[in-house]
């Protein structure tokens, strides 16, 4: 009985299907493209705090136009679109499934033993959508298909990008924006760095407290570190 | 002890239900929350009103057959079985509200009672282990760690009442499915089929219309048994080790 099988299934990947399709798999990829954004955060604050640097901007355009530029990074780039919009397609589909199975009918009362963020996964993630769009209305989109003033360093003329992001964030009402939205980042992450490797299995007593502790830290610093920038650039400049 | 209850009456599965007030005015603080429920239906018959229906069985809190949704909380306000919760848990005068779980998978037959089945055909699919019949196999045959044991008893200590699933914001069933699935994969009777367990067992989760775990673990803190969500970290692993490595040998021996 249980070696009565169909064959066919397994050369055609049935099971691959199977697996992305089941509620685990689902959850897998929302883990893996969440490790994948939180090392993509990680690389992009680094060049972001160039900014800071005091040079009237040299080295945060050199970075720029090479990240711009590099074919390696421009197809990491892509990669990272294409992974956002999985996490966001992934997160739509599991939570139509998650509100259907809650039923038609509500509980009167509730008492919730849950932290926040942990339940408002989805509008916080909506929050870094609406955030994502303006920023790359802002930044990427005049960077690479939009006009801005050149520079010449070093006898090579590049795109001047540090003086478009001095002026964005001269606004007060976008350092208010990216201030929030930082915020929603920080309660997202909050959850979402621990939650990527239980999702994954990796609970294990020794490396818990290091998980939670390296993901709260991260929570915290890195959206505090990106919302210092906008308002460093917006009183000091 | 008297108490205001505010308890979902609903006649079957297809009518629309309502919440009905009930003065209780014969409540003994010692009573368990069961007693006092008995005790009102008594005085309902009396009355000849409709009894109020409700799911129970040992009333020692090792069934897993009582349920109701108290004032918020599946089981009420204390981590156990509500026929181990008593009402000096609660305060002369209070209004207390009593609800059925709510999930799709869960649906109310009437007033409190629920259909679980879902939990029970989870189990078919791959909640066991299959054994030769024949003689009892000495208890130290098979050389299985204290620590493992302990283990997979905690796992087993579930009794699949659902509270899980009434806890969870999505309805997930993953702490009961994590807990049936650890209780075997852990000791080494279970390892043999332990793959085509955890992707039947999944694959009728999802079937029954459970939802997905989000991680808010509000599942482990009302579970009545104490499970741990470390039981859910374990089906994860079992499931994606067995999708990734799983297969199925043809029989083709003696034709």
């Amino acid at each position: 009985m249980v070696n009565s099988i169909n064959t066919a299934q397994y050369y055609t990947m049935k099971w691959f299907l199977d697996l992305f399709s089941s509620s685990l798999g689902k959850k897998l990829l929302m883990s893996l493209t969440g490790i994948f954004l939180i090392l993509f955060l990680t690389v992009h604050l680094a060049g972001n705090l160039q900014l800071l640097k005091g040079d009237g901007g040299k080295s945060f355009n050199i970075y720029a136009e090479f990240m711009g530029t590099n074919p390696l990074i421009q197809f990491v780039s892509k990669g990272n679109f294409a992974l956002i919009l999985v996490h966001i397609i992934w997160a739509i589909m599991l939570t139509i499934k998650n509100r259907e199975s809650r039923g038609a009918k509500g509980y009167a009362i509730t008492n919730k033993k849950s932290t926040w963020a942990s339940r408002n996964m989805a509008f916080l993630g909506f929050l870094i959508l609406i955030f994502i769009v303006i920023h790359i209305q802002n930044f990427y989109y005049k960077a690479h298909f939009g006009t801005l003033p050149m520079q010449v360093y070093d006898g090579t003329e590049i795109k001047d990008l540090y003086t478009e992001v001095a002026f964005i964030f001269s606004q007060w009402w976008y350092v208010a924006i990216y201030t929030v939205c930082m915020i929603g980042l920080a309660f997202h992450l909050w959850h979402g760095f621990t939650s990527a490797f239980q999702t994954l299995g990796l609970n294990h007593m020794k490396y818990n407290p290091v998980i939670s502790f390296i993901g709260k830290a991260y929570a915290v610093i890195v959206p505090a570190l990106f919302a210092y920038i906008p308002v460093k650039m917006f009183f000091f400049s | 002890m008297k108490i205001t209850l505010k308890v979902w009456r609903q006649k079957d599965s297809k009518s629309k239900g309502e919440f009905k007030t009930y003065e209780h005015s014969h409540v003994s603080p010692d009573m368990s929350f069961l007693e006092m429920l008995d005790v009102l239906n008594t005085e309902l018959i009396k009355k000849k009103e409709e009894p109020i229906s409700f799911d129970h069985d040992c009333r020692e809190g090792i069934c897993g057959m009582c349920s109701l949704y108290i004032n918020g909380h599946p089981h009420g306000p204390l981590q156990t079985t509500t026929c181990q919760l008593h009402m000096r848990s609660f305060s002369d005068g209070e209004t207390i509200t009593i609800e059925p779980w709510r999930a799709k998978a869960f649906p109310v037959i009437k007033d409190l009672v629920v259909d679980r089945s879902a939990f029970d055909r989870i189990q078919q699919a791959g909640g066991y282990v299959n054994v030769n019949t024949g003689g009892v196999p000495d208890g130290n045959a098979i050389p299985i760690p204290k620590m493992i044991a302990d283990e997979a008893f905690d796992a087993a200590t579930c009794i699949g009442c659902g509270a899980c699933v009434a806890a969870c914001k999505n309805a997930s069933a993953m702490l009961f499915v994590g807990a049936k699935v650890s209780q075997f994969a852990l000791l080494p009777q279970g390892k043999v089929e332990a793959k085509q367990r955890v992707e039947k067992m999944v694959a009728q989760m999802d079937a029954e219309g459970f939802g997905a775990c989000t991680n808010t673990y509000a599942c482990e803190a009302e579970c009545p048994k104490g499970i741990k969500i470390t039981n859910i970290a374990r089906m994860n692993r079992e499931y994606l080790g067995a999708m990734l490595t799983s297969y199925k040998v043809e029989v083709g021996g003696g034709e």
